[in-house]
Order: C-alpha cells, then sequence, then structure tokens
C-alpha cells in the first residue's frame, strides 16, 4: 500500500467540501483515483453523502445500458442494484471510448461487450481500495475484511463507505484489481433483477432531451426541402410573423431550409407552416421508387461490379450445371424509417465563458462534441455534453453526417448566442427525413444434388452502400465492397461450398443509414428465406436441413445450439394446429446467435395472425438474462413489424409516407404470446439489442409461406398478404 | 388568452392562443413532460392523458375545450388502480426506451378503471391507439393482466 497523496493535499483539492473517489484507468494504464474524477477516467463515484454511482459511457435507448453496466459496478461492491445511482459519461474519448470503436459512440450491440471487464474492474478497484482505507484505520489486516450492501465490516467495526472514501482517496489502486468469482454472483446471471431505470420511466419523471426546459429557451424548426437534395431559393416568412409567440426565420447556412425560431413548439410548428419557401430543385433527386426499383432488379439480374466471394462465377455455375435442382429466388427489399417514438430533438444552452452545452440522447459522443465545435467555432474544451435517455434510436440518432446536430448548431448560430435552443422535428420531419435503411434486391440460385445437399450457390445483391462517401470507408469498404452490403450472406455460417456472391452498388437515391441490425436486416431475410425454400425442394425438414449445413466449428455449433434449443422448446416436430403453421429461422449478428420458430394463423378471412414466438438466444454469459429477453422481444419484433407493413417510397423524389397513419407501426393486436430460452455459456457476453431482429422476419415468412404464398416482396402488405388488425 | 386549467388536483393557470393542443401547454407551459410528444394526429398514444378519468389524446385537444375538466397527467395519477398497474409495470420490466410508457400506463388505468376482468380482446382494443416502436406489447399485456389480478384479489 502506498500513500499518493497526503489528506491534507486531497482536502484543499476537493471542491465544496465533498468528497468524490472516482476509480477509473488513468492514461498509463494504472487504476488510480482523485477527487471529481480530475484527469483519470471514473467508473464509479462515491460521494461523502453516501451516492455510489456508476458512470455509464453508453446511452440509454431503451436497449438497457443504465442497468446492464450498474449491474457490473455493483456486483464488484456486492451491492444491490438499487443502492446504485447512475448518470451518464461527460464527452470525453480518452476516458469513455467504445473499446470496439475507438470513440464514443453505441452501436453495433457493443455496450455490454467492451464494458464487461472494464466496468467490472473499475468496480472490484473500488472495493479493494475501501477495504483498504479500513484496514489502515482500523489495523486490521485486509483479509479479515468485508464489504457488503454499502457496509464495510470486520472484527465487530463497521463503516459506510461514505465515511471511508477520504481516506480510500489517498490509497493507489491495486493494477489488477481480483474480480470476484462467478460463483458469489448475486446480480449478473440473476433472472429476478429489475430495470434500474423502470421506475423514472413509469412515473413521467425520467428526462429525454425533449423535456429540457431551460430559462429563456427557445423553439427552432427547420422546414426543409420537400425533395431530397432541394436548396432554398427564397422564402417569404410575412405571414408566419403573424403568429403569436414567432421569433423570426433565416435561411440555413447550407440553404438546406429555413429555420423558424418562436417561443415555445406549438408557436413554431404554426408559423413554420406559414413559410413560404421557393426551391431550386435542379440538383434534387427527381427518381421514385418504380425507377429505384428497377434499376435494383436490373443490377441483380446482370454481371455484378464487384465479387465478393473468393469464389468466381465460373466454378459456381459449374456446381450448379451438375445440380440436380436448382432452386431459384429474387426478392426486394424496401427502404425503411427507424421512427423511434421520441422525435429527434436536442438543445444548445449557451454556458459562461463563450461555451455550449448541447443536452441530447446522445448515441455518437465523440461525433457530436466534433460537429458543435466546428460549426460554432469553439475549441473541443467548450463544448460540453449532458446526455439524457433517447425514446428509441434504432441507429437514427447518430450518422456520419450528425444532421440534427448540425441543424441545432447552425440554427444556435443564427441567434445572439444569448439563450438556450431547443431544436424539434416533428414526426413527418423525421419520416420523410430520415436516413433510410436502403432498399436492396437480392437474387439467389441454389443448387441441390441428389441426397439434397448443397453443392453450390449464386447470390447477387444490389443496393446502395450505407458506408461509402462517409468516414467510415476506410474501415468498412474493401476492395469497393461495403461489408454491409452483403454481411449475413458473405460469412454465412452454413457450409456452402462454391458460394459466388456479387455485388453492386446501386446510385445514390436519399440519405442512408445503418437500421438496427444493418445489412443484416435485409441478407437474413434472404437467406433463410432461401434455406427454407431448399430444404423443401430436397424433401427435408427446414431446421434437419439447416443442421445438415453446419459444420462442427465452434462458431457453427453455437448456432447449431440455438437451432437446436429454440426448435425443441418451440416442440417443432408437433404438427401445429388446424390453420396454424410454424416457420423457422436463425442468424449470427454482432457476435450472437438467435433462432425463432415463429406460429402463424391463417384466420377464415385469409388474414394472417401472429400467434407464438419462441426464441433462443446465445450471448455469451448472460448477464441480465430478462433484459436479454426483453431485447430478443422487442427486436423481433421490430423485424417482424416492418416485414409486414413498412416502407418508404418516393414519388419524384419526395417521400411518400408522412407519420404512423401510413407508415403503419406495429400495435398491440399484432402480437402473441413470446419465450425466449437463454443458452447457458461462459464466453464473453455479447449484445442484443440488434440480433433478435434478424431472424425473425424470414421466420414470419417461412411460417407464412407453409400456409399460404412465399413473400419475396415486401413488405408483405403491399403484395396482398392480409394482417388482422 | 390565459386559461384557467384543473389538472392533477390543483388549478394552474396557462397562457395559449386558442386553438393550442392541450399537449403542448402541458409540456411547455406547465412543464409537466410525463406526458409526450409522439406524432401530432392522435395515431401513437404518446400524449394520452386523462380527462375526467377518461384516456384522451392530448395532442388534438385544443385547450379552450377543456374548461373545468379534470385533466390527470401521469404525474398526478394516484389512484390504486394507477399504483398497482405501475407497480406490475416495475415487476415485469415492461419499459425499454420509455417514451411512450406513460401514455400506455394511462390508457391501461383508463381500461382497469372501468373494467378489472378485461379478456384478452378488450386489451387490444383499450391498447390498440397507443404504440410502442420497442415493442414491449408482450408485457405490457402480461402486466395489464397481473394488476388486474391484483386489483380483483
Amino acid at each position: 500500500m502506498k500513500l499518493k497523496t497526503s489528506r491534507r493535499t486531497f482536502l484543499k483539492t476537493s471542491a465544496a467540501g465533498m468528497a468524490v473517489l472516482a476509480i477509473g484507468l488513468n492514461s498509463k494504464g494504472v487504476w488510480a483515483s482523485s477527487p471529481q474524477g480530475g484527469t483519470l477516467n471514473p467508473f464509479v463515484k462515491i460521494t461523502s453523502e453516501g451516492k455510489v454511482i456508476a458512470v455509464i459511457k453508453h446511452f440509454e435507448m431503451g436497449q438497457g445500458t443504465t442497468t446492464g453496466l450498474a449491474s457490473l459496478i455493483a456486483e464488484e461492491l456486492n451491492m444491490s442494484l438499487d443502492q446504485i445511482e447512475y448518470e451518464f459519461a461527460p464527452a470525453d474519448i480518452e476516458k469513455y471510448k467504445n473499446l470496439g470503436f475507438g470513440a464514443q459512440l453505441t452501436g453495433g450491440s457493443s455496450s455490454m461487450r467492451n464494458s464487461y471487464l472494464q466496468y467490472r474492474n473499475a468496480g472490484a478497484a473500488a472495493r479493494e481500495v475501501l477495504i483498504q482505507a479500513a484496514s489502515q484505520q482500523w489495523k486490521i489486516p485486509v483479509s479479515k475484511i468485508t464489504l457488503a450492501n454499502g457496509l464495510v465490516t470486520a472484527q465487530g467495526k463497521k463503516a459506510k463507505v461514505s465515511e471511508l472514501v477520504v481516506s480510500a482517496l489517498t490509497i493507489e489502486v491495486p493494477k489488477q484489481p481480483a474480480l470476484k468469482d462467478s460463483k458469489q454472483f448475486s446480480i449478473i446471471g440473476k433472472s429476478n433483477i429489475r430495470r434500474r431505470d423502470s421506475e423514472v420511466k413509469t412515473n413521467g419523471t425520467a428526462q429525454y432531451s425533449i423535456d429540457v426546459h431551460l430559462d429563456n429557451q427557445i423553439i427552432a424548426v427547420i422546414k426543409r426541402a420537400p425533395q431530397f437534395g432541394g436548396l432554398v431559393q427564397s422564402f417569404d416568412a410575412g405571414k408566419a410573423s403573424l403568429v403569436k409567440g414567432f421569433i423570426k426565420a433565416e435561411l440555413l447556412p447550407n440553404k438546406k431550409g429555413v429555420v423558424v425560431f418562436a417561443k415555445n413548439t406549438w408557436s413554431a410548428l404554426q408559423a413554420r407552416n406559414a413559410v413560404n419557401i421557393q426551391w431550386d430543385v435542379s440538383k434534387a433527386e427527381r427518381r421514385s421508387s418504380v425507377d429505384l426499383k428497377k434499376e435494383l432488379l436490373d443490377a441483380v439480374n446482370t454481371k455484378a461490379e464487384h465479387q465478393v466471394s473468393k469464389n468466381s462465377l465460373i466454378t459456381t455455375n459449374q456446381s450448379l450445371q451438375k445440380a440436380k435442382q436448382v432452386v431459384e429466388a429474387t426478392f426486394y427489399l424496401p427502404k425503411l424509417a427507424h421512427a423511434p417514438m421520441e422525435p429527434l430533438n436536442c438543445t444548445i444552452e449557451p454556458t459562461r465563458g463563450g461555451g455550449v452545452r448541447l443536452h441530447d440522447g446522445c448515441q455518437g459522443v465523440t461525433s457530436a462534441h466534433h460537429t458543435l465545435a466546428a460549426i460554432l467555432k469553439l475549441p473541443l474544451d467548450k463544448v460540453e455534453i449532458k446526455t439524457l435517455f433517447s425514446g428509441g434510436s434504432f441507429g437514427r440518432r447518430v450518422s456520419p453526417e450528425n444532421d440534427y446536430h448540425q441543424e441545432a448548431a447552425m440554427a444556435f448560430a443564427l441567434t445572439d448566442r444569448s439563450r438556450p435552443v431547443q431544436l424539434i422535428w416533428s414526426r413527418e420531419d423525421d419520416i420523410k427525413g430520415d436516413y433510410y435503411r436502403p432498399a436492396f434486391a437480392h437474387k439467389a440460385r441454389v443448387g441441390l444434388d441428389a441426397s439434397g445437399k448443397i453443392i453450390g450457390w449464386d447470390h447477387r445483391i444490389a443496393g446502395q452502400s450505407i458506408f461509402k462517401g462517409t468516414p467510415f470507408e476506410k474501415h468498412l469498404v474493401h476492395d469497393g465492397v461495403d461489408h454491409a452490403s452483403v454481411e449475413g450472406v458473405s460469412d454465412s455460417l452454413y457450409n456452402i461450398p462454391n458460394l459466388y456472391v456479387g455485388l453492386t452498388d446501386a446510385k445514390p437515391a436519399t440519405r442512408v443509414l445503418w437500421w438496427r441490425a444493418v445489412g443484416h436486416t435485409h441478407t437474413a431475410y434472404v437467406m433463410e428465406s432461401m434455406m427454407d425454400m431448399a430444404a423443401k425442394a430436397a424433401g427435408k425438414d427446414p431446421v434437419a436441413f439447416r443442421l445438415e449445413h453446419l459444420s462442427n466449428g465452434k462458431d457453427q455449433q453455437r448456432l447449431a445450439g440455438v437451432i437446436k434449443l429454440a426448435a425443441s422448446k418451440a416442440g417443432w416436430n408437433k404438427k401445429a394446429a388446424a390453420n396454424h403453421a410454424k416457420g423457422f429461422a436463425c442468424h449470427k449478428s454482432f457476435q450472437t446467435y438467435v433462432a425463432h420458430v415463429v406460429e402463424v394463423e391463417k384466420k377464415s378471412n385469409g388474414s394472417f395472425q401472429l400467434t407464438k414466438i419462441t426464441s433462443a438466444v446465445d450471448c455469451g454469459l448472460a448477464v441480465n438474462p430478462d433484459m436479454i429477453k426483453a431485447q430478443i422481444e422487442g427486436g423481433s419484433l421490430y423485424g417482424i413489424g416492418h416485414v409486414m407493413r413498412n416502407e418508404i417510397t418516393l414519388n419524384k423524389g419526395s417521400v411518400v409516407q408522412s407519420n404512423f397513419p401510413n407508415y403503419k407501426p406495429l400495435r398491440i393486436s399484432d402480437v402473441g404470446t413470446f419465450e425466449t430460452h437463454i443458452v447457458s455459456s461462459k464466453e464473453n457476453p455479447t449484445g442484443v439489442g440488434e440480433p433478435g431482429v434478424p431472424p425473425a422476419g424470414p421466420a414470419f415468412a417461412n411460417a407464412i409461406a407453409a400456409l399460404d404464398k412465399r413473400a419475396t416482396e415486401l413488405p408483405m402488405e403491399a403484395v396482398g398478404f392480409k394482417f388482422s388488425s | 388568452m390565459k386559461y384557467k386549467i384543473k389538472i392533477n388536483g390543483t388549478v394552474r393557470t396557462a397562457e395559449a392562443e386558442p386553438g393550442t393542443p392541450l399537449l403542448w401547454v402541458i409540456r411547455d407551459e406547465l412543464k409537466l413532460t410525463g406526458t409526450k410528444f409522439g406524432c401530432g394526429v392522435a395515431a401513437c398514444g404518446a400524449c394520452t392523458v386523462h380527462i375526467n378519468g377518461s384516456a384522451r389524446r392530448s395532442c388534438i385537444t385544443p385547450i379552450e375545450t377543456i374548461k373545468d375538466a379534470e385533466v390527470t397527467t401521469i404525474e398526478g395519477v394516484n389512484s390504486k388502480v394507477a399504483k398497482v398497474v405501475q407497480q406490475t409495470w416495475n415487476e415485469l420490466n415492461v419499459v425499454q426506451c420509455g417514451y411512450c410508457q406513460s401514455g400506455q400506463i394511462l390508457s391501461a388505468v383508463s381500461l382497469l378503471s372501468k373494467n378489472n376482468k378485461p379478456t384478452s380482446q378488450e386489451i387490444d382494443r383499450a391498447m390498440q391507439g397507443n404504440v410502442c416502436r420497442c415493442a414491449t406489447y408482450t408485457r405490457i399485456k402480461q402486466a395489464i393482466v397481473k394488476a388486474a389480478k391484483i386489483l380483483k384479489a
């Protein structure tokens, strides 16, 4: 044990008389503590008032990071979860970066995967210094001291952790704290854990960024071009000035719209309606969805632009010529909007000294930080970020362009910077101004031999690249191939000899973005539909057929594990009730394996009703099993809802859909019962926010194909399928 | 114009233009932010409040139509039914992003206050207007069924 600093020095430096023990890994890779965190990386704060706070580096969009990361700290500190508070980390890339991305960013179902050991270490380090502080004070060896439920005890002596904070701050924290034995876990892996953010979200006190009401705050809304790429030629705000509460209307410097300022939201929305804009649409998108669809379908029927597979089309064609039968299908999957419940918004508040504070459900902290600093011409240390709850995201709240942060910063710069400005999007802005899941066409030809084994597979894909032309291009685009366009096909776990994958990039139309599960959202639909069609052609059971095409590799066997678990729990081999059918699909994404059995009923009026989903998931060690189940439930239904009903279409460059009446969300009567089973595993934990999505749509479609027709074009409602509600 | 509104058991005064939806008076003027903006066209239910005990969409309810009616928001709902509903919501880990849940809870409380033994179809009918993009519907249904059981006991 070494004394790092004298108690006297510490007390002098401790602000406002409140000591805070903050534990984290400093820049030299050493665990260390300091008052208020200082230049360290605090994941655990203990105030002298007795609060234990877990600092959460990933924003909360519903996926459960506040509960998940706080669980790791509470576990190592031997506390119950309700004894621990949490707060979101400030902007600080060095301290709070996602270890997988190198930036403060939530995405790719990576929060638990990259934080698991980091947060457990932070909690364990806090435990050790508190025990050492007690040891020093009581002159009792560390081995005889225990810490549990916020109390340090030994030989009849007792202290609250808050009483030990000041002495603990003088102790150099261990470089390699001892982690708890998993047999001692009381939170990790337990099913009875309640979400840490449940109470505030059921009593109306949870603060989302749209709830920010600062003194003197004004509202900004933007009137944007009806077609992508349209620019303001001129505008007239004369009628807007008649709206009570209207402040002013200004041209955005990028000419993409006119920003309307008002004293409150309703006035801002009314005034915006009254602004008249002449648009320059000479460079705007003019195509319609029918044209764009034809471009994609033509592309999968001609030579692909990029050969993605090692295997060439020549060898695949040779294998298909030898096949006993070839199963062929062409698919079209439309553009989709994210449509999180909370419309996009953020608030920029001026701070003393000419800086700003962003209040936002901030998914991409680093990129928002740089965006604001660049537009407002401020050094990074003058831009603070306060992260609040986010009312969903599904990927929308971070984009390479940081569009809504850009807009908010431009709007703020159009004021005298003396008042907080809250930018709000309406639902129409959201549906019409999204960065969409790109539309994709696929064409697959699968060759089967006489025994029903796959011997060749020709798979063409066409769609708009998500990553080309963005800062992510250098990491995710190789030899012209955007991995997000082909993931789930080119790296399929099935044993497919002579797999040819060809990709053609579509000419950009609208802005595109990752959408919950990214490329897997279209590739899994096609792969798992084709596997079903191939199984049928081979005269085999779809589950058995999948298992026959998985080798003994560890990765393949983890997928086989969820296949078997879902099939057995769902009673796959039992015949479905009259007019019911079960559909199967499985997929690995974001290092997590999921299989679904989806049961559907065909009603006498010809409509379909989802009745039951049985899922199996292997996400390594299950940290919070009930939260894992909730993500699989929500993700699966998100996937199925879009397969049923949703598409974004363009009419001469304008988005046709505008709000929930015509971008129809899944509703309560659409769902049936749900069971999720988790594979028991000691592998490192992986994420669950996205992996439930990809196999759900095809499992649903496979059930419907067993009752009726196969949907190769989505959404199903657009091609004649009817649903009960 | 100044409006007097009976809200959450007290009378509050708010400045608003006629035609302003109750939603924006509640959020922007009274600073009760538990009631949410989701669509503005009564298609998602995030803005649900109780008007004289029944679930209503505040985003399409003009302020001048409220008059003497009692408005209750998530912050003020405190009946026995409401407490049980909040309890079962917490016990079953219903919430995810949570943004729609004030509206979901107020619709569920409205249903269970009138019908303490709802069938699955009755639950669907009462909750059909409340969208949850996280799709927590399975748990919402379970929480309503559980609350009904507790209330009957």
